[in-house]
């Protein structure tokens, strides 16, 4: 299973990459894409709209089962991969490339709590 | 968990192993996607080892399934032909859906479904079968090659099955050696069924393999069989559904004089709902079990539904209130959204075409 040490992740499976402007990319991890299966469609939230850590952000259905995205720290969306829509397979195929959407952090120190690729990989062992 | 003779094949092959109905049988072996595409375009193969075969032998077999099974196999009269029917409980709800070859007079072969094997078998003996005793055949694995290629790559793979198999129609089936050998199948496609001593199961599976049958899983066969408008027990009907409400009453023989078991339910109790299928007609999500359906003229369920490969859009197929028709309008909840569908009949796919 693939944990890139560069990335923060949540218990539930999301990822997170702090981009250079500020911004944090959204993804699902390996093991989550993994499980899930293969992708068939991706609903993603608006740019605009404001997510408390923990809300329901986006959705991603497989063949098998949808599943919800959380936002892991709160922020607003800046922008949504729409590249995703046309092919969903791609977070089966790249998952650490295949951001859903873009957050502007309230709190610009939040991810920096959320678990490292250690932490992660502790965390459903 | 159980295990079929096939499971050291599934594990060479990165199979990922899932439980089903008690079960530990693949549910792909990589991508179910692309396994779905290998059956409708050119050939794969399930392990249905799950799956019971039960002959019943002597000289009262025919006599005791008239009885026993909703559909007529007083219509088998050529040896091999197979019978889809459901076996019922005394107020028509569906104990099981099966098949039933005749094999002779005195010899019916019957394969039902891996959950509702030891039920199945318990109802049968508490019926009285006179004259005919049941013999589950757990000694047999199955194997389902499926698609446009299938036949030949079987026959490649297992060149002494050919001369029993290449005269069969749709839905006979030979004894071929040891292998039974049955053109049936649960994807709307051509194909064969192989009933096999599970001795010889593997050393079929990994020939057929060379010969360039693709090994599919559980997901495959949903999308499958879904695509070909097929229901799953347990899924589309149950206990509590009788045939005339699961799109099953052309399964049912109510002309005839026999009696058999749930006739005169049948015969009594109004259908409530009816079975069509379903088309989402924009996107914006997955049709799924359980989702509520929106009609002008009331309120349905969907009870299976997946994304469909062949048509790149999700599929359902739904209980509906018995007004509904195809081309009605309708709306099905998912999440917080309504998403338009169109109301259609089932099959969607049929021998790699689309048929809505």
């Amino acid at each position: 299973m693939n944990v890139p040490e560069d990335l923060r992740y949540t218990a539930s499976h999301e990822w997170l990459r702090a981009e250079a402007d500020g911004t944090l990319s959204v993804g699902i991890t390996d093991h989550a894409q993994e499980s899930l299966g293969e992708m068939v469609f991706v609903e993603l939230p608006e740019p605009g709209r404001s997510l408390a850590a923990g809300d329901g952000a986006a959705v991603v259905e497989s063949v098998k089962a949808a599943s919800d995205v959380y936002a892991p720290v709160a922020g607003e969306v800046v922008a949504a991969n729409t590249a995703l829509n046309d092919d969903p397979g791609k977070l089966n195929k790249a998952p650490y490339d295949a951001w859903l959407f873009r957050l502007r952090p309230s709190d610009p120190s939040a991810a920096g709590k959320l678990l490292d690729a250690g932490a992660y990989r502790k965390s459903f062992k | 968990m159980l295990q079929t003779p096939l499971i050291d094949a599934h594990r060479r092959a990165g199979a990922k192993l899932v439980e089903f109905a008690g079960w530990e049988l693949p549910l792909h072996y990589g991508s179910q996607i692309e396994e779905h595409h290998a059956v409708r375009r050119a050939a794969g193969m399930f392990d249905t080892s799950h799956m019971l075969a039960l002959d019943v032998e002597g000289a009262g077999a025919g006599s005791f399934l008239a009885r026993a099974l909703a559909n007529n196999v007083g219509r088998l009269t050529r040896p091999g032909k197979a019978l889809y029917s459901c076996m019922l409980r005394e107020d028509g709800g569906i104990l099981d859906d099966l098949l039933v070859h005749f094999l002779r007079a005195d010899l019916f072969r019957v394969v039902v479904n891996a959950a509702t094997a030891d039920k199945d078998l318990a109802w049968l003996a508490s019926l009285g079968p006179e004259g005919a005793t049941l013999r589950p055949r757990r000694d047999l694995a199955m194997i389902a090659v499926q698609g446009p290629q299938a036949r030949e790559r079987t026959w490649a793979a297992l060149p002494a099955l050919r001369a029993a198999s290449e005269p069969l129609g749709a839905f006979f089936g030979a004894q071929a050696g040891a292998a039974f050998v049955s053109r049936t199948g649960y994807t709307g496609e051509d194909g064969f069924e192989l009933l096999l001593p599970a001795a010889q199961a593997e050393d079929a599976w990994e020939r057929l393999a060379r010969a360039g049958v693709r090994p599919c899983g559980l997901g495959a066969r949903d999308t499958l069989r879904l695509e070909a408008g097929m229901n799953l027990y347990g899924q589309d009907m149950d206990e509590h559904t009788t045939p005339l409400e699961c799109g099953l009453g052309w399964t049912v023989d109510l002309e005839s004089s026999r009696d058999f078991v749930g006739k005169r339910a049948l015969a009594t109790r109004l259908a409530a709902r009816v079975q069509l299928g379903l088309l989402l007609a924009q996107g914006g999500g997955v049709l799924r079990a359980h989702q509520r359906v929106r009609l002008a003229h009331g309120e349905g369920e969907i009870t299976s539904g997946s994304f469909s490969p062949t048509l790149r859009t999700s599929i359902a197929l739904a209980r509906l209130p018995v007004r509904a028709a195809p081309g009605d309008a309708a709306e099905v909840e998912v999440r917080d959204k309504r998403l338009p569908v169109h109301i259609v009949r089932p099959p969607f796919v049929r021998h790699g075409r689309i048929l809505v």
